[in-house]
């Protein structure tokens, strides 16, 4: 397939993105990676998504899909050729899919809010329920992986790259706040997964560094600062 | 092994009645479990740990939570027709858009416009009114999100057919308007009419009692909140 048909539009800090990017390379699908930026969206993105104005986009042969979530799905559906995202069996597509819509709903929100969360005792209090979800998790994990590396079990799957594309994230606020919350004591499994996925090929440079994320939290915490400043 | 189906639901969430759609479309035979909301039993709070929430499909002892993540397992499980999702993938991709849609965007709003009032009240409506604006396009020229045929995200909005009308009577707000959402009015009527939609809808004055039961009680709680 020529790499025209298949366009990106995103932005390289956002794991929605990355989720997309990590989809494409275990698919080995060429495409075309068209950078974003946030407070000057492209006219191909207000055309390509004007409901939600939002990266990720995919084009495949001039048609937009949107929403990481549905994009990773549509990329299993057409590249069938390549290694499966999804499990195979419907009970554990279900499983997937379940965790997949918790990580997104309820426990990444949480992990954006202590960002920019300040004083210990609110940060303790978020970080508190971080770590609730993350034991969930890591039960999830010990039941998908039946034993193997990922959640997918012998090879990365869908699971894997959603919850794994927050991992950038993850550490940088980790760093931020000045506290740990994938550790060995807690959640062996998760820990561990981290850094095999971490450094699964298809992951490799997608995924930013830590203070590159850590740099541009700073930035975007200044710049909410200095508009919220009374004038 | 005998196929084993529960569900369980309450009398009133629109959300297990998706579940019940998609079943009676397929002809799947299950058993209903009503649950109390304020008095969880013990088999939902084991079958559901997260959330502790309905809908939840149990099949042979396998509990499945979320209501779009159960349509998308009867419909991987029980391949007969009416299939609920495009076999194509591209249609597929937009069929699971617009149903995140709704449950993302339209539904909050109108939550909000059912236990608010005043300004608060208004900024809802008109989030509302953006987001039918959104619908109506996706719906121009088409009969049912899914063509001509109820499919994945028909029975995501299904929830507007009954509800939309009983939060008018319970707000005195319009929530909707043939005049500006005739694709959309259309559709609310074409979706009422199929059968077993009909047939399945709960007791309406009981719905009307209870929403505004829970419209009084949010709204006292927030005078409360504020005078303090």
């Amino acid at each position: 397939m020529a790499k025209s048909d298949v366009k990106l539009l995103g932005a390289w800090p956002s794991p929605f993105v990355n989720r997309v990017q990590i989809a494409l390379n275990l698919k080995s699908v060429d495409y075309e990676f068209q950078e974003e930026k946030f407070d000057n969206k492209s006219e191909l993105l207000l055309k390509s998504n004007p409901v939600h104005k939002k990266v990720p986009v995919l084009i495949h042969n001039d048609k937009p899909i949107c929403e990481s979530l549905i994009i990773v799905q549509y990329l299993d559906e057409v590249w069938t050729s390549g290694p499966s995202i999804l499990p195979s069996d419907p009970y554990d597509r279900a499983t997937a899919r379940f965790w997949a819509a918790y990580v997104d709903d309820k426990w990444f929100p949480l992990l954006k809010e202590l960002r920019t969360t300040e004083g210990e005792e609110a940060k303790a209090e978020i970080s508190k329920k971080l770590k609730e979800g993350l034991v969930l998790l890591e039960e999830a994990f010990i039941k998908c992986s039946k034993g193997k590396g990922f959640f997918g079990g012998e090879r990365i799957g869908y699971l894997d790259i959603v919850f794994g594309s927050f991992l950038g994230w993850l550490k940088a606020v980790e760093k931020i706040a000045g506290l740990k919350l994938v550790g060995e004591l807690v959640t062996p499994g998760l820990a561990a997964w981290a850094e095999r996925f971490c450094s699964h090929e298809a992951v490799k440079g997608v995924i930013p560094e830590t203070d590159r994320l850590v740099e541009l939290a700073k930035i975007i915490q200044a710049r909410l600062k200095a508009q919220s400043a009374p004038k | 092994m005998a196929e084993e189906v529960k569900l369980f639901r309450t009398w009133s969430s629109p959300f297990p009645l998706r579940i019940i759609w998609a079943m009676k479309l397929k002809g799947i035979e299950y058993e209903t479990i009503f649950e109390d909301l304020s008095n969880k039993s013990h088999l939902l709070l084991h079958y559901n740990p997260v959330y502790k929430k309905v809908p939840v499909l149990v099949h042979n002892g396998k509990p499945i939570s979320e209501s779009l993540v159960i349509l998308e397992y009867i419909d991987e499980t029980w391949k007969q027709p009416p299939l609920l999702l495009p076999e194509d993938p591209y249609e597929r991709a937009m069929a699971r858009f617009w149903a995140k849609f709704c449950d993302e965007k339209v539904l909050p709003p109108v939550a909000d416009v059912l236990v608010t009032q005043g300004k608060e009240q208004e900024a809802a409506l008109a989030q509302h009114m953006e987001n039918m604006k959104r619908v109506e396009e996706e719906l121009k020229g088409k009969k049912f999100f899914g063509g001509e045929a109820i499919g994945f995200a028909d029975i995501a909005y299904g929830w507007m057919a009954n509800l939309l009308s009983v939060m008018e009577e319970v707000t005195g707000l319009k929530l909707t308007d043939a005049e500006a959402f005739p694709a959309i009015s259309t559709w609310l009527q074409s979706f009422s009419d199929v059968p077993l939609i009909k047939e399945n809808w709960p007791p309406r004055e009981k719905l009307v009692s209870k929403y505004q039961a829970f419209r009084e009680k949010r709204l006292a709680l927030a005078a409360e909140a504020t005078s303090k």
